[in-house]
Order: C-alpha cells, then sequence, then structure tokens
C-alpha cells in the first residue's frame, strides 16, 4: 500500500501521481493521510486503483471518477463524486451539499446524512444515504436510483425526470412533479441489490418509491395549434 | 383617400400608434389566442446603440498609418496565459461562440469546426456535450461546461484545448437553455440522458457551485482533471460587466466571455431576449476597466460577442479594449441560415429570409437549426465551411485595414483614442468622445 501526505506533498502532486496510475497499475491502494479538508481530493481518476482518505475532505472529493473506489474515512464537503462515471465512492461520515450532482454512473453511499441538493440533475449514478437528506435534493434528476435510509426534506425531486427515489422515513414535501408512485417487484430488486452493495441492513419493504408525474414533460408552444 | 375639398370635409390621414404598433398588436393577438408566451431563436431583434455608431479617425498627419496589404498587421493572439500550461494561440481574433449539436444539426456543427479551423480560430462546444464530428473537425475546440451538464464526462474534458464554464449568456442572463421536443431525436435525447420528444429545459444556475466563491474551487477541480493544461474561460451575459468580470477574475479565468444581448440563443423566451442583459457596447468598456482595475488587461483575455458582423465590428471591439470575439449568428448565416434560396419556404412557415427565428421549431429550411434528416441532407458540411472560412478571412482583412490606416501594426493596438462616436448614447457606453468634440457623458472631470 501506498500512503501520501497531502500536508507535505500536496494536492498537484497527489492527484498527477493517482492520475499517472494505468489500468494494469499493481500499486492498486492507496492511503492519503493530512487531508484537512483540502479541496479537489482524487478528482478525474481513471484506474481500478482504491483510495482511503484517512479525515474529512473539502469540496469535490472524488470528483468525476471513474472505475476508482474512494473511501473518506471522516465527512466529505459539497460535491462529492459530482459527475461520478463509474466506480464505488464511500463517505463515512456526513456529506455536505450537492452530493453526487449531475452524476453518470457508479455508486455513492453516504453512510451519515446528506445535507441538500443530494443527487442534483442525476443521471445515472446509484446514491444510498444511510441518514436523511436535505431539501430540493433530486432536483432534475435525470436517471439513477436515490435510496434515502432516513428522512428526505422539502422539495424531493422537483422537476423530477426518470430518476428513481426510495424514501424509508418521511418526506417532508415533494418538489413539482414529484409523486408516489408505486412499489413493484423490480423495483425491490433494485433496492435489495443497492442496500447490500451499500452495506444497509434496511429492509426494501420499509421504502416508499417516487418519481415523474411527466406533466412538465411538454409545454405547450406557441405555434401548438 | 380622397382629401379633395370638393368632395366633403378633408380627411386625416389614418395615424399607426408607436405604442400600439403593428407588431405589438400581432403579438397581444397570438398571446390571447394561446395563452402561452412567444419563443424564437436569434438575439435582441430591437435597435440598440452598436458599433455602427462608432467610427475610427484614421491617420492623417500627427499619425501615420501603414501600407495597406505591404507593411506587417498581425492577428494573431494567444488565450490562456495566466494559468494554462497549453494556451490556445488562434491565428485570427474571431472565434466560433459556443452552440449546442442538438440546436444544430450534426454536419451544421462540422462545417463551424471546418471553417474555424481553416482559418486559423477555435469553435466551441454547447449545451448537449461534445460530438465525435465536431471534435473531430475542429483544430482547437472549446468544450462548454453548463449547468445542466449535459453530455459532460471527464474524457471530453480531457480532449478539449480550453474549458469555457458557462454562468451566462447574452440573449438570456438569468436564463437556462431550452430544446423543444421536435428536436430531441434518438441521438440527442441519448446524448443528454433525456426521455426523446419531451420539451427540455436546462438549469439556469450550476448544480454544484454557488457564488464565486465556489466557483474559484469548481475551477480548482477542473484545472486538477486537466492537469493545469487547459485555458479556462468564464463566460457571462451582459448583465453587470464590472463586476462579473472582477469576480471572474477572482476566481480564476484564464478568458472572459462576455455576450452582450444581441448575442443569439437557439430558443428561449422574446419577452427574455428583448428584455434582460444589455448591448455588448455598453459593456466592454466597464469589463475592460474591471481587468485594469486587478491588472489584468491583457493578462486575462478579454472576448466579446453580441452582434459582430463584419472587420469593423471586429476592429471597434479590440481598439475598445478586447483580446477577441466571437459571432455566432454571423456564422450561421455564413453558413447559409435565413438565405433568401429558400425564401418560398420560409413564407410558408409564415415567415420571411432575415427574419426567420423558429429555430426551436426543427423546420429549418436551409438544414442548418434542425434534426430532420431530410432538411440536414440539403446543407453540405465541406461547403459550409468553406464559406465560413471565406467570411473569417474577409473580416480579418477587413480589421486589418482598419487598423493599418490607424498605424496600427497587430489589432491588439487599436485603441479607444481611435474612435469617436456619432450618438450621445453609444459616446456615454464606449466612452470615446461625440464626433466633433472631446466630451463623452461621463468623462471624468466634466459634467453634463
Amino acid at each position: 500500500m501506498q500512503t501520501f501526505d497531502l500536508a507535505a506533498e500536496g494536492l498537484r502532486e497527489l492527484n498527477s501521481t493517482l492520475h499517472a496510475q494505468s489500468e494494469e497499475t499493481n500499486q492498486t491502494k492507496w492511503e492519503v493521510v493530512n487531508p484537512r479538508g483540502s479541496h479537489a481530493i482524487a478528482v478525474g481518476l481513471d484506474a481500478p486503483i482504491e483510495v482511503n482518505i484517512k479525515g474529512s475532505t473539502g469540496y469535490y472529493c472524488g470528483g468525476m471518477n471513474k472505475q476508482a473506489t474512494v473511501h473518506v474515512h471522516g465527512s466529505a464537503g459539497p460535491g462529492v463524486a459530482e459527475n461520478m462515471m463509474s466506480g464505488t465512492v464511500v463517505v463515512e461520515g456526513d456529506a455536505s451539499q450537492y452530493a453526487g450532482a449531475t452524476g453518470n454512473g457508479g455508486l455513492l453511499v453516504v453512510k451519515g446524512n446528506a445535507s441538500s441538493r443530494c443527487g442534483i440533475s442525476m443521471k445515472g449514478i446509484d446514491i444510498v444515504v444511510h441518514g436523511n437528506i436535505g431539501h430540493m435534493s433530486a432536483f432534475m434528476a435525470q436517471s439513477g436510483n436515490l435510496v434515502v435510509c432516513g428522512d428526505a426534506g422539502d422539495a424531493l425531486g422537483d422537476s423530477i425526470y426518470e430518476a428513481r427515489l426510495f424514501v424509508r422515513g418521511s418526506v417532508k414535501s415533494l418538489g413539482a412533479d414529484c409523486i408516489e408512485k408505486e412499489m413493484r417487484p423490480e423495483h425491490i430488486e433494485i433496492l435489495t441489490d443497492l442496500l447490500a452493495r451499500a452495506g444497509s441492513d434496511a429492509k426494501p419493504e420499509e421504502f416508499k418509491r417516487y418519481g415523474s408525474a411527466r406533466q412538465l414533460y411538454n409545454f405547450k408552444i406557441d405555434n401548438a395549434y | 383617400m380622397n382629401n379633395s375639398q370638393n368632395d366633403g370635409p378633408p380627411q386625416t390621414l389614418p395615424v399607426q400608434s408607436a405604442t400600439f404598433s403593428q407588431n405589438v398588436n400581432s403579438e397581444i393577438r397570438r398571446a390571447a389566442a394561446t395563452g402561452i408566451y412567444d419563443i424564437r431563436g436569434g438575439g435582441a431583434k430591437r435597435k440598440v446603440p452598436h458599433f455602427d455608431d462608432l467610427l475610427f479617425l484614421g491617420a492623417s498627419i500627427s499619425r501615420y498609418p501603414l501600407e495597406g496589404y505591404r507593411e506587417k498587421c498581425e492577428t494573431k493572439v494567444t488565450l490562456g496565459t495566466r494559468f494554462a500550461k497549453k494556451p490556445i494561440v488562434i491565428d485570427t481574433p474571431i472565434t466560433i461562440a459556443g452552440m449546442s449539436f442538438g440546436a444544430l444539426s450534426g454536419p451544421a456543427k462540422e462545417a463551424l469546426g471546418r471553417g474555424a479551423s481553416m482559418a486559423g480560430t477555435s469553435t466551441t462546444t454547447g449545451d448537449g456535450g461534445m460530438t465525435p464530428e465536431e471534435r473531430g473537425h475542429s483544430t482547437k475546440l472549446v468544450y462548454q461546461y453548463l449547468p445542466s451538464r449535459y453530455g459532460m464526462n471527464p474524457d471530453d474534458l480531457r480532449k478539449a484545448d480550453a474549458i469555457e464554464v458557462v454562468v451566462g449568456q447574452g440573449a438570456k442572463p438569468g436564463g437556462g437553455g431550452m430544446l423543444l421536443g421536435q428536436k430531441i431525436s434518438d441521438r440527442v435525447a441519448e446524448m443528454r440522458n433525456l426521455p426523446k420528444g419531451i420539451d427540455q429545459r436546462s438549469a439556469c444556475r450550476h448544480p454544484d457551485w454557488t457564488g464565486p466563491d465556489d466557483l474559484e474551487i469548481k475551477i480548482l477541480e477542473l484545472r486538477e482533471i486537466t492537469n493545469w493544461e487547459k485555458p479556462i474561460y468564464i463566460k457571462v451575459g451582459g448583465a453587470r460587466p464590472y463586476f462579473d468580470t472582477t469576480l471572474a477574475v477572482k476566481a480564476g479565468a484564464d478568458v472572459v466571455v462576455l455576450d452582450g444581448m444581441q448575442g443569439g440563443t437557439a430558443a428561449t423566451q422574446d419577452v427574455f431576449i428583448e428584455h434582460v442583459g444589455q448591448p455588448i457596447l455598453a459593456c466592454i468598456r466597464e469589463a475592460v476597466r474591471a481587468l485594469q482595475d486587478q491588472g489584468m488587461h491583457r493578462e486575462v483575455q478579454l472576448i466579446v460577442s453580441g452582434g459582430v458582423r463584419t472587420g469593423a465590428d471586429v476592429a471597434k471591439c479590440m481598439a475598445l479594449g478586447a483580446d477577441a470575439v466571437a459571432i455566432g449568428t454571423a456564422a450561421l448565416i455564413a453558413l447559409g441560415d435565413n438565405d433568401p434560396r429558400w425564401e418560398d419556404e420560409y413564407q410558408k412557415l409564415g415567415t420571411t429570409n432575415g427574419a426567420y427565428d423558429d429555430w426551436h421549431e426543427g423546420q429549418d429550411p436551409a438544414g442548418i437549426t434542425t434534426q430532420d434528416p431530410d432538411l440536414m441532407a440539403r446543407f453540405d458540411p465541406v461547403d459550409g465551411g468553406r464559406r465560413l472560412r471565406n467570411y473569417l478571412n474577409v473580416m480579418t482583412l477587413e480589421a486589418q485595414t482598419i487598423a493599418r490606416a490607424c498605424g496600427k501594426n497587430h489589432l491588439h493596438n487599436l485603441e479607444p483614442e481611435d474612435l469617436c462616436a456619432i450618438t450621445l448614447e453609444a459616446a456615454a457606453m464606449a466612452k470615446v468622445p461625440l464626433a466633433g468634440t472631446d466630451w463623452y457623458p461621463g468623462k471624468p472631470g466634466t459634467s453634463y
């Protein structure tokens, strides 16, 4: 295992070292110490490596990740795993705003709570939050799955497209065009798999599903008649 | 109308109201019939103070001109000198503005790449991601990083020659994009990860940052992902150019792109296009002042856009302090948009060449702003690219002609002192003297 002291060696050196890892690298395990809330840690990775960050991170940790597993042994600042393409990002603590924003793929797991706008504009990512999520989460969410084992704040799924939202606890309010939907067997199957991969022992049957009423998909235009 | 006194009392001619003009009345009737605001493409159509209101003084006894076609007048510009390891060098300061695949057809995007590449300049992606055709035909491609993040991925980010963080655009500062269902083809839907045929509205704010402090960190992330190689542009609409430019520089921009209200859009509400934002003429000097106040003029480059049509416009932008310009609508016209050859079809659509702006409907007779395979087939990207190259070359030659006449051996050496204004409004906005005077409204040390 390679250990990297961020305080001593700096962010540029860390990211360029991690970027230099290829598909075939045999240096697959990395540990980052002294992250001290730094921004943009382990961003733009594209190799099947595992990066363990020993502490809390600032903005955009694991941003645009491909293939790699990034594990934050602390809490994460805004935009953790933003625009992730594939791979896994796990946050042991809480995540700030915009967790998993615009993500296209991969799995983001937040063991604590996630703040507002979790899963905003998500485009295929799977997000599992063991705790609660804040307001305006899954705003304009396009596709993928957001699983919340606790409660959701105001305006969940506002202007949502085809993403699936699963919430075990209460939903303070639903946003525009977001409605509760029937939980069918295929949804239980998706949920069972995601909960298992995220290390949650919550029961799929305890969740409700929310999604788009599809009433905002088309608006009348000037020459429509 | 008979005004003869022999046939009864004289009658006055019918008077059309300037307030309730025929255009205004037709819009009232349209709104009353449909109950929905008017959506269209393009930029502001109203008359606003513009580059036509400025004139160059030219050389005379007190200034020494350069010989046209013989003495050198450089046009090369380097963009991204502040932080980027690999700045972009363009042969002419006229770039192609961001326009999306989706709004434009694939062949139209290809033609923009071909024309720009032949002229030695850059082209720009748009709200919908980067297409292989576009990347393949553009030697210098600027990748827009937009609030919607449609099609955004780190591989394309790394393939780009520069990254443009779009905060706003001149046609609709404060608004997001629109792409109506008629243009959401299978390919467009797949690139944007959206259901086919929906009326798509892009977000107006970025999803993962708010304000200049966050933007600074976002730019750090983009630089880290791309190894600090790519110039980072920040594009803003012409709203508060002094403050927006100041904050863009603070956030770490290499280049500021400033788009006035005449700048086009693929689709938005007409009321937005015509009533929000400032003319580009009012924005340039304020942006330059912001750069100068921070000691960043020429270190952070300024690209301006919004109604640039000719080499004279280019030269005027440069004289006001810009480093380069961007063209969008003008480039589409060079490709064949609104061409009189399609007049019969414009008539069928209830419009006429020069006025066609229903780009959102996807029925463009010229085959440019459409995803309809039959219409697209009318447009030849090779020929379109050649026309764009010719047009870019003509503009460059025109700008050089003016610069030489002003005694400048580089377009950058043009300066406000080379200009005068022929209207008070233009004098005030461009901060150059009203013709025949040494004064402009607001000139320091003078009173109104």
